[in-house]
């Protein structure tokens, strides 16, 4: 843990259950509930002005079944932080961060297409890396990589 | 818009707001989208008020695919990502594997990793200069930067026995030291591209058709770029000087000497600017580099990572057992997780790994700077003409293969 760490850690106790380092980036367990509160004070009070990445990640067996995961980075404290929180497969949602940061946009498409975790309050949650009309969800586990999709009009 | 087919995903701009508004389709399949992307524009006279982009087109699964892959697996996919700059690709996604197994690398193979990382960005900064400024019509630019980069991939090529794909590294190395004489042939290479890039500045810096096309076109702020998650060049056209290789150094780029070049008003012009700059600097670094390139082995001497030789294969069961283990199971990766970053050409490329204790990755992601970039590209293009979209569309440089993995 590194001073910078300790700062954030202090300022955000009690809005997370879990804070470790992870080579380097620090990591933060937090409620869904919580999200918008703890980007918002890490974007104000530490810099944290670059919104890096959003995805998921499956655990089938386990409840809550996702794992959402949040990068960010500080180029100011020179420090990335790693948010992640656990929605279930009944009620993948999480509040959407286009309101804070535009990089949010294309992100959470791709997070929403690929997993179905579903950000509340985005407009834009269209299809970006497949098309309309494409069924399931191709990065959660149960979806076989042989599954085969019907062919789309234009291309009959 | 043509309205037989209609698009893989529909546009909120398929019919103009304003009656007197244009909808305008550029792409996917345009001689400027270099790489497949649409971009669907609202027009008023001249001037875009609006504009949608579609990527997508060359999705191909990566991330589901390296799931089912073994770690050595999943290297050739990542070739194909920013496939201008293979290398960095590869770097950056070992790096990601050999901190959850703890490897340490040998001082040759940091070295000659950041040696090629730097060239490999020279052939991709030439690239991008060499197609944004042949749109707007500078053939002869095109063609001398096209040369430099075929020298380029030519030499690479007698390295690593690909152009483009190299699929070079390895966990815990690289597949192969230097071959003899090629750090001389480097060295001519890289006089050659110096004399090749003044002959760029001559034709491009004060010509006026190339400041008309680009000056204060597409101008960006620092927090505007910071918003919409712009990082590399982009970035550092608008002052901000935020460099990786600088401010969070990997590989060896902390005892090397360098600047970061950045831009004024962040506009087109400041964008090619900063790429050529920083071709000047990744040619100091790769000098530096061979100054300092240290003899020893190029891969670690770790068993649970490299292939026994082929002679102890053959004549000893242990090692024949241990070959065929690490083949078909794949390098045992310990559980956790890691989120690994470096400076590509384009900016900053992650790889968020996690591993479940198997040979393969449980999840592989990709923070790719090419698709983050589209995704802010339509306030680049709001507000000024239609011609302005494509040299706006080359100073991006966005990369089919990295955008849509």
């Amino acid at each position: 843990m590194t001073p910078v760490d300790e700062r954030i850690i202090t300022a955000l106790e009690g809005r997370f259950t879990r804070a470790a380092d992870s080579f380097g980036t620090l990591l933060l367990e937090i409620e869904r509930e919580r999200l918008l509160e703890v980007v918002a004070r890490l974007r104000h009070e530490f810099g944290f002005a670059l919104f890096l990445d959003v995805t998921a990640v499956d655990r089938p067996g386990r409840t809550p079944r996702f794992d959402v995961v949040y990068h960010f980075l500080s180029p100011a404290e020179r420090k990335r932080v790693r948010l992640t929180l656990g929605v279930s497969a009944d009620d993948p949602t999480v509040p959407t961060l286009t309101g804070v940061y535009g990089a949010a946009r294309f992100m959470e498409r791709e997070a929403h297409e690929m997993y179905g975790i579903r950000f509340t309050d985005n407009d834009d949650l269209r299809p970006i890396l497949l098309y309309e009309g494409f069924t399931g969800h191709p990065l959660r586990k149960d979806y076989a990589i042989d599954r085969e999709q019907p062919t789309v009009p234009y291309r009959k | 818009m043509q309205v037989d087919h209609p698009p893989p995903v529909s546009s909120p701009l398929a019919r103009a707001a304003d009656p007197g508004h244009v909808v305008l389709n550029i792409g996917p399949s345009h001689p400027a989208t270099h790489g497949t992307i649409q971009i669907i524009v609202e027009i008023d006279g001249e001037t875009v008020r609006r504009a949608d982009v579609h990527c997508g087109y060359l999705h191909r699964g990566f991330e589901k695919e390296a799931e089912h892959h073994t770690y050595h697996n999943v290297i050739p996919y990542t070739d194909r990502l920013n496939y201008c700059s293979a290398l960095n690709n590869n770097f950056a996604y070992a790096e990601a594997v050999e901190k959850l197994l703890g490897i340490e690398l040998t001082p040759r193979c940091i070295w000659l990793r950041t040696l090629l990382a730097e060239y490999n960005r020279i052939a991709d900064h030439v690239t991008c200069v060499a197609a944004s400024v042949m749109e707007m019509g500078a053939m002869t630019a095109f063609l001398y930067l096209m040369t430099v980069r075929d020298y380029i991939f030519e030499h690479l090529n007698h390295l690593t026995g690909a152009r483009l794909t190299y699929s070079f590294v390895r966990i815990g190395g690289l597949a192969r030291d230097l071959p003899d004489g090629w750090l001389e042939r480097l060295e001519e290479i890289l006089q050659f591209c110096e004399r090749y890039l003044e002959r760029i500045h001559g034709l491009l810096d004060r010509n006026g058709i190339f400041i008309g096309r680009t000056r204060d076109i597409a101008r960006l702020t620092p927090e505007h770029a910071l918003n919409w998650g712009f990082t590399g060049p982009i970035l550092r056209s608008t002052g901000m000087a935020w460099d990786l290789r600088k401010e969070m150094p990997y590989l060896a780029y902390g005892e090397l000497d360098f600047d970061v070049p950045t831009g004024i008003k962040g506009d087109n012009y400041d964008r090619y600017y900063v790429r050529m700059c920083e071709i000047d600097e990744s040619i100091s670094m790769v000098r530096q580099c061979v100054r300092k390139l240290p003899g020893g082995p190029v891969t670690v001497a770790d068993p649970r990572v490299v292939l026994p030789e082929k002679p102890l294969v053959y004549s000893e069961i242990e090692s024949l057992i241990h070959h065929f283990k690490l083949v078909t199971e794949g390098v045992q990766v310990p559980a956790g997780e890691v989120y690994v970053a470096h400076e590509s050409p384009n900016g900053e490329l992650g790889f968020y790994l996690v591993s479940d204790g198997s040979g393969r990755p449980y999840k592989l992601h990709v923070r790719a700077p090419s698709f983050i970039h589209v995704g802010g590209m339509h306030t680049m293009l709001e507000g000024y003409e239609v011609a302005d979209v494509v040299p706006t569309f080359g100073s991006i440089n966005m990369i089919g293969g990295e955008c849509d993995r």
